[in-house]
């Protein structure tokens, strides 16, 4: 149904969209410059590596992430496993341990220096690295497990509602028409599950193309040190928008793949409502094994790396701790909430639009404003740098011709500049997470409302807001999470003694000292903390209605 | 909707201070930490009653102010490396500074001679060698690759500003080919793939993963006072390399001020300060470079390594060649 909506919102949804594509749309046209022989060059020497770096860590880390969370995805909605009420939760917590911390505290243990290998060679006797072999952390199959370890949760939290939401009866029938259960899970269970698994590696993805600080800490070279190299050691930032324009150019054309291959694909859910979900009773070997699996995932995910952290801060209390520190916490707050709420704001008043609007032409912006995702922090950095100056120069320049004093640059000078370049990146996690839940309110709510005389204006908030809450509060938190943890943007783009939580711990991390960014790092951990529990909540709560 | 609106407002309202512009201030973009120079900004705001503003960096500073334009706020550039420091330069994005003060009290050689840049600290690239070898070798960068050291040396990524501006000076004295050729043997001979940092190498001796490792000195000072590295350094002789030949390869951290500076007469004032005694020694004592005001001593500690003789070559001379060095490095994948 083709709704009239206001002008407002209309012109608002392009205006917002377009506003959010900017960074992307300079970037390509920093692209679409000659950059001379660079490019030849770089092809003919490391490019060819990076490439394959970067596309062997895509997989590994969705292969590997997709091995860790479907199974405990599929243990927590369909088995009655002891502890599961906690462990629900728990599986979630590596989310909130950024990922250039927890690379530095495992390198710390397992390198050959490191106290793991240490008591090894003092059980064994051995005496150098060749009397024996140990994987090396710091190598691509490290920044795998790493990554891997902090991402899983994604898909662990869109597969567990996928397999929560599945009809029993499905599940059932095709048990009595043969199936073994392991039969049954890969041939109802798991297909039914399919575009939640695919959303999910997606994003795991994506957050391991654009990681950067992992994998400079463990030297692996990828896509987005090719963009540093060339940006910054050749001074080429055409070269450098260009590889970005690359990897920006694979990203959709995956997605798209994906979204073709299953075009005719409508998964119904024939739930009657009557039926009630049985939960499997697990037993012996098989109860071990699901035991240890997730807590497993807990383990090396979060406890382990949070006990350390705490190590550290008992060891270097004194001379790690800073009266600044609330500062830095505050001021991580202030950009990551207000982030998380624009964005979410952002996402709401472009799912509406497509809702209402309902043609292909509506949906453009809703995928616009998505693209920021696919790029790495640091080339986002540039992106959202260049439109936000140009605008700042131009203001300027504006007040004098009118003879006024300049303002100086109102944008790209203050926290303002890092909040649009969280909003940028992130709002792909809230326009998914509302779109989702928007799909799921059936139209003939939309046509009721209608008929009663409702305005769309009105519908909007009488019907949607109340109904996708929340898909809301999930996109706000993992925005702010996200944003809470998001280093390369930050970074450069800063205001004058602007520090986070962030920041300050990448700059001890960078120096490899962590143990004396300590209280920052748990406090930051500590932080990401209560919004994923109350995410936990508010999708338990959903269950049960 | 109200709530949205309050919250930004609230942010409005934060950002403000974050902008407006005091009378007597001086704003200052950092790549060198903060833990070194906050002490001296700090003396320098209560001696001159300035407030100073700091951003603190990694990395992309240079392209941050070119596309602020001539509204960017930033009046004095600290870098750590001469490769950064020569990239604002040549982007265009400084100015010449005219000050009796600070050619009094920094050499010549260590100064462009049309004052658009200036060292701060002085910094050698040094050879690490394991004790396990029983002298401190007298040793040069040429014989990183020679067949001696095969699967012997540990370094960080040779694309860092510390590598890349000794690869630089290589290029600048032997030319390319030369260079290249060395670059290749010394990849042959790495223990394991550039990794870490400077201390890490170290560390990687101690543990007997390597011999040798490539690293500036004043970490070897730094992590004497660590209770948690001592071992690490005791493991190790500092080598001041190509002390019959050349002489050792000398980085600089320095400044510049920026072309648009708002805070011209107090960005003159700061980088005075950074030149003079007092900003000098603590460079000396706190971070153990070497100063480059003459009439500052270096550490005790570092004043325990020896004198040694530095490489004389100008410093735009080497900087000229880092774009070159860069490439070589991916030529022969150094990283890989």
């Amino acid at each position: 149904m083709n709704h009239q909506l206001p002008f407002y919102w209309r012109a608002g949804s392009w205006l917002l969209a377009l506003l959010l594509f900017s960074p992307v749309v300079a970037l390509v046209v920093e692209a679409l410059a000659p950059s001379g022989e660079l490019f030849d060059h770089l092809w003919n020497t490391v490019l060819p590596t990076y490439i394959i770096n970067s596309i062997l860590l895509i997989l590994g880390v969705s292969i590997l992430g997709a091995i860790l969370a479907i199974p405990a995805a599929w243990v927590m909605a369909n088995t009655n496993l002891p502890g599961k009420a906690q462990l629900q939760w728990l599986l979630i917590l590596p989310l909130a341990m950024p990922s250039y911390v927890i690379a530095f505290i495992y390198t710390d243990l397992l390198e050959f220096a490191g106290p793991v290998q240490q008591l090894l060679r003092t059980i064994t006797g051995w005496e150098s690295a060749a009397d024996y072999y140990f994987p090396e952390i710091r190598s691509l199959g490290g920044a795998i497990v790493i990554l891997a370890l902090v991402l899983y949760p994604y898909l662990y939290l869109l597969a567990r509602t996928a397999f929560l939401e599945q009809s029993q009866s499905q599940v059932l029938a095709s048990r009595l028409l043969g199936c073994s259960p392991l039969n049954s899970f890969f041939r109802v269970s798991l297909p039914m599950a399919r575009p939640a698994i695919i959303t999910g590696l997606a994003l795991m993805g994506m957050e391991a193309l654009g990681d950067f600080a992992t994998v400079s800490y463990f030297s692996v070279p990828t896509l987005t040190t090719a963009v540093y190299d060339t940006w910054l050691g050749y001074g080429s930032l055409n070269a450098a928008a260009k590889i970005s324009a690359m990897m920006l150019l694979v990203v959709m054309l995956l997605i798209s793949t994906e979204k073709y291959s299953r075009r005719r694909l409508q998964l119904y859910q024939k739930n009657t409502g009557q039926e009630q979900k049985e939960h499997i009773a697990l037993t012996g070997k098989t109860k071990w094994l699901a035991l240890g699996w997730c807590w497993m995932l807990v383990i090396l995910g979060f406890l382990l790396p949070s006990l350390i952290l705490v190590n550290y801060l008992i060891r270097y209390f004194e001379s790690s701790w800073n009266a600044e520190l609330f500062q830095y916490g505050l001021n991580s707050l202030m950009v990551s909430g207000s982030a998380a709420a624009v964005a979410c704001f952002v996402a709401l008043f472009l799912c509406i639009y497509q809702r209402l609007k309902n043609d292909t032409f509506a949906k453009i912006p809703g995928r616009l404003v998505s693209t920021g995702y696919a790029l790495p922090g640091n080339v986002l950095a540039i992106g959202v740098l260049i439109p936000l100056a140009l605008t700042d120069n131009w203001i300027n320049e504006l007040l004098i011709q009118w003879g006024l004093s300049p303002v100086g640059l109102i944008f790209s000078g203050s926290a303002l500049t890092i909040i649009f370049a969280y909003v940028v990146r992130f709002s792909a996690v809230a326009v998914g997470s509302v779109e989702s839940s928007l799909g799921r309110v059936s139209p003939s709510l939309d046509m009721a409302s209608r008929t009663l005389g409702c305005h769309p204006q009105g519908m909007v908030k009488r019907i949607h807001i109340p109904l996708i809450r929340k898909g809301l509060l999930a996109g706000l938190l993992l925005v702010f999470i996200e944003s809470m943890k998001e280093l390369p943007a930050t970074l450069l783009l800063r205001p004058f003694n602007f520090e986070t939580l962030a920041t300050w711990v990448f700059q001890y991390v960078s120096d490899e000292q962590l143990e004396y960014a300590a209280p920052a790092a748990l406090v930051l951990v500590l932080v990401g903390l209560v919004p994923l529990i109350m995410l936990n909540r508010s999708l338990e709560r959903q269950e049960q209605s | 909707m109200k709530k949205l609106l309050s919250i930004a407002s609230a942010v409005a309202l934060s950002c403000s201070p974050l902008i407006a512009q005091a009378a007597e201030e001086v704003n200052v973009y950092s790549y060198r930490q903060p833990f070194l120079i906050e002490p001296m900004l700090k003396k320098f705001e209560e001696e001159n009653d300035v407030k100073v503003n700091v951003v603190f960096a990694k990395k992309g500073l240079e392209e941050r102010i070119q596309r602020e334009g001539k509204f960017s706020p930033a009046d004095v550039v600290l870098t750590s490396d001469m490769i950064s420091l020569f990239d604002l330069v040549d982007r265009k994005l400084v100015q010449p500074v005219e000050s009796n003060v600070i050619d009094e009290n920094i050499p010549a050689n260590l100064r462009d001679p049309d004052h658009q840049w200036y060292s701060l600290t002085k910094r050698v690239r040094n050879i690490y060698s394991s004790k396990r070898s029983d002298q401190p070798v007298d040793i040069n960068y040429e014989d990183l690759a020679s067949a001696q050291y095969k699967g012997k040396i540990c370094t960080r990524s040779g694309k860092h500003p510390y590598n890349l501006g000794l690869v630089a000076s290589m290029v600048a004295h032997k030319g390319e080919a030369e260079t290249k050729q060395w670059l290749e043997g010394v990849k042959a001979n790495l223990a394991r793939r550039p990794q870490g940092n400077d201390r890490a190498q170290v560390k990687a001796i101690k543990e007997g993963v390597c011999d040798v490792s490539l690293g500036n000195s004043y970490y070897f000072g730094k992590m004497m006072q660590r209770d948690d590295q001592k071992a690490w350094a005791d493991a190790v002789y500092l080598n001041f390399p190509n002390q019959k030949t050349d002489g050792s390869h000398i980085n600089i951290s320095g400044m510049v001020m920026a072309k648009y500076a708002p805070n011209k007469a107090n960005a003159q004032k700061l980088m005075e300060y950074l030149s003079s005694e007092e900003a000098q020694s603590i460079y000396a004592k706190d971070n153990m470079e070497y100063p480059v005001n003459p009439k500052v001593a270096v550490s005790e500690t570092v004043a325990s390594w020896g004198e040694f003789k530095a490489d004389p070559l100008p410093i735009a001379d080497i900087a000229a060649n880092r774009t070159t060095a860069q490439r070589l490095l991916d030529e022969v994948k150094f990283d890989l």
